[in-house]
């Protein structure tokens, strides 16, 4: 009797020190966990932290009318973002432009063309494309594609648009091959398969039901895709858009290689110009003097922010969406 | 007669709209079968044995990417390897103990953000932090700038694959006495393990044709160099050298390198893909 007595104790004193073992680590996981999550948000804080430090110079000396003064000259070390944040905004909407319609084309054709055999195909090659680093995307855009659209379409649309009153200004100048233009097109093709893969997602949420019954009502399947499906997953075909917007107003290398790195503003989209990320890529290490280098960091700050709103609503766009898809099912 | 018009206006719309997007497709395949084409086609002409042997060249002098290539592995192992564990810790706070609760839906937002984030801002970021510090360009500059960008990925997917782990699984282990700690990770990671390491999977795939964050953190040295705190070279920061040189054996090498990312990044999000469908079945 004794011994099974003592047995008893032993084995509920080692429970007991288990037991306080265990919720000891626990709380050491938990805390770790949170240390990690928290660090996350210390990233996020410090970009903008140190790049508005490392922008003060800039801002004291140039003050608001930096982001809308033309002028980037190295030697006098008078600086303004206007020509790169031009740059950025029209390539990247040019981008998309051309990149929404077709992307939502595919995804039509994804969703209800293509034969069934060559759905999964296809979309894991969009998928596997839409992986592609943008380097590469560059020197493709830069060895390849800038000196074949120099001698065919670019002398083709110049003389296309030279009549036409509205547009002319647009598509004016020498052939250069690289340029404006030639960095939206690189992009739009870049920003393609993100764009029709986010899209296919957001049709394949709509319910079959809905769907089969406009079907059933005697419509085509334009028109169902039209009227039925696309206002169902517009904040979802939206958002997807704005998260590929995010992504072509950061993008870097792509740009680099074909814009041609001028400081200018004109109304051609042949000419060359720049685009922040550009600019920051092809001058912050030869920037000599804190107020050149200064001026670089204040526009990556400038570009944080103008992604960090674009980003922001695409995130709030899908969310909503997400909780909807979450209610029905 | 009037219906029987309207009929066909219909269908002629809705052959004219189809057509359209077929053509989007074709339109879509062909920009990106080009790009591969030229991309093997330039790249294949472009490899030797010497690639993987010899260092970057002087202009004018045969040469291989050898010193980048290292330097690449080497930041790029340096990376996963501080970020993937900070990365499915904040990706286990949120899908086990955040959840629904405030701190965790900040989170999660400011993590979608950085995972979209220009990953030039990242390069200023570290050069702020690091490269001011020290006062010199360094791998570990490099390396941290990747890891900035490994962790958003990595917390991502790890949260939404713990999420798909049934929550029976967590209460039978649970009602057994393990405490949570262990129920994670014993059960729910073990559980999506597939998962998590798609996830590094995707982030290797990531980082290794990230160009704009070293042009300004481990910069380019044309030297074969182990020292972790010196510059180092990269294959994409050489890439984008050599393709914007005039010199005509650098594109060739740049083409090489361009291959070699392209061949590692498909390769890996293949490998992702597969373990993610045996995952599923």
């Amino acid at each position: 009797m004794a011994d099974i007595a003592l047995i008893d104790t032993t084995v509920t004193a080692k429970r007991a020190a288990a037991v306080r073992r265990g919720g000891f680590s626990d709380a050491r996981f938990h805390g770790l966990t949170m240390i990690a999550a928290v660090i996350v948000l210390a990233i996020f804080g410090g970009v903008i932290l140190s790049l508005t430090i490392g922008a003060m110079p800039s801002i004291k000396a140039f003050g608001l009318p930096f982001i809308w003064t033309e002028a980037w000259n190295p030697v006098t070390e008078k600086f303004g973002a206007l020509a790169s944040v031009y740059g950025t905004l029209v390539t990247s909407l040019t981008a998309m432009i051309i990149a929404v319609p077709i992307g939502i084309g595919i995804a039509i054709f994804l969703t209800e063309i293509c034969p069934r055999s060559l759905r999964r195909p296809i979309g894991i090659a969009i998928e596997l494309l839409a992986g592609i680093p943008s380097i590469i995307f560059g020197i493709w855009g830069l060895f390849t594609f800038a000196p074949a659209f120099q001698s065919t379409v670019q002398p083709w649309l110049i003389d296309f648009f030279k009549d036409i009153p509205a547009l002319q200004d647009f598509f004016a100048g020498p052939p250069y091959g690289i340029g404006i233009f030639t960095a939206s097109l690189i992009l739009s093709i870049m920003i393609l398969p993100f764009i029709s893969a986010v899209t296919r997602d957001v049709f394949e949420t709509v319910p079959p039901t809905l769907k089969e019954a406009a079907y059933a009502m005697g419509c085509t399947t334009w028109e169902v895709m039209w009227r039925v499906v696309l206002p169902f997953a517009r904040s979802g075909v939206v958002g997807g858009a704005m998260l590929a917007l995010g992504r072509a107003l950061g993008e870097t290398m792509a740009v680099t290689f074909v814009i041609g790195n001028a400081h200018h503003i004109h109304t051609s989209l042949f000419s060359p110009g720049t685009t922040i990320s550009a600019t920051i890529a092809n001058e912050f290490t030869e920037a000599v003097g804190d107020l050149y280098l200064s001026s670089l960091i204040e526009m990556g700050l400038i570009l944080f922010f103008i992604t960090f709103v674009v980003l922001a609503s695409a995130q709030l766009m899908l969310r909503a969406l997400e909780h909807r898809a979450g209610g029905l099912s | 007669m009037k219906s029987s018009r309207l009929y066909r206006g219909r269908k002629r719309r809705n052959g004219f709209f189809l057509t359209l997007s077929v053509f989007a497709a074709l339109f879509g395949l062909i920009w990106l079968g080009l790009i591969l084409y030229s991309l093997f086609y330039n790249g294949f002409a472009s490899l030797s044995g010497t690639l993987f042997t010899e260092m970057t060249p002087p202009p004018g002098s045969n040469g291989g990417l050898a010193n980048a290539i290292l330097g690449s592995v080497l930041m790029s192992a340096l990376a996963v390897a501080a970020g993937t564990p900070v990365g499915l810790l904040a990706g286990t706070y949120l899908a086990e103990y955040g959840r629904h609760s405030r701190i965790a839906f900040v989170v999660r937002f400011v993590n979608d953000i950085l995972l979209s984030a220009p990953s030039i801002v990242t390069g200023l970021f570290i050069y702020e932090i690091i490269v001011m510090k020290m006062h010199h360009f360094s791998a570990w500059a490099g390396a941290a700038s990747l890891t900035v960008i490994v962790i958003p990925v990595v917390v991502r997917t790890t949260e939404n694959m713990l999420l798909l782990v049934p929550n029976g699984l967590r209460e039978a282990a649970a009602a057994l006495g393990a405490p949570r700690s262990s129920v994670i990770r014993i059960v729910t990671w073990r559980a999506a393990r597939a998962g998590i390491v798609t996830g590094v999977l995707l982030a290797i795939a990531r980082i290794s044709g990230e160009t704009a964050p070293l042009l300004f953190t481990s910069l380019n040295n044309q030297f074969w160099s182990t020292d972790l705190n010196a510059p180092m070279a990269s294959l994409p920061a050489v890439i984008f050298q050599f393709a914007m040189s005039p010199y005509e054996d650098w594109h060739r090498l740049a083409w090489a390198g361009a291959l070699l990312i392209t061949v590692t990044v498909l390769s890996l999000s293949i490998a992702a893909r597969i373990l993610e469908s045996s995952k599923r079945s």
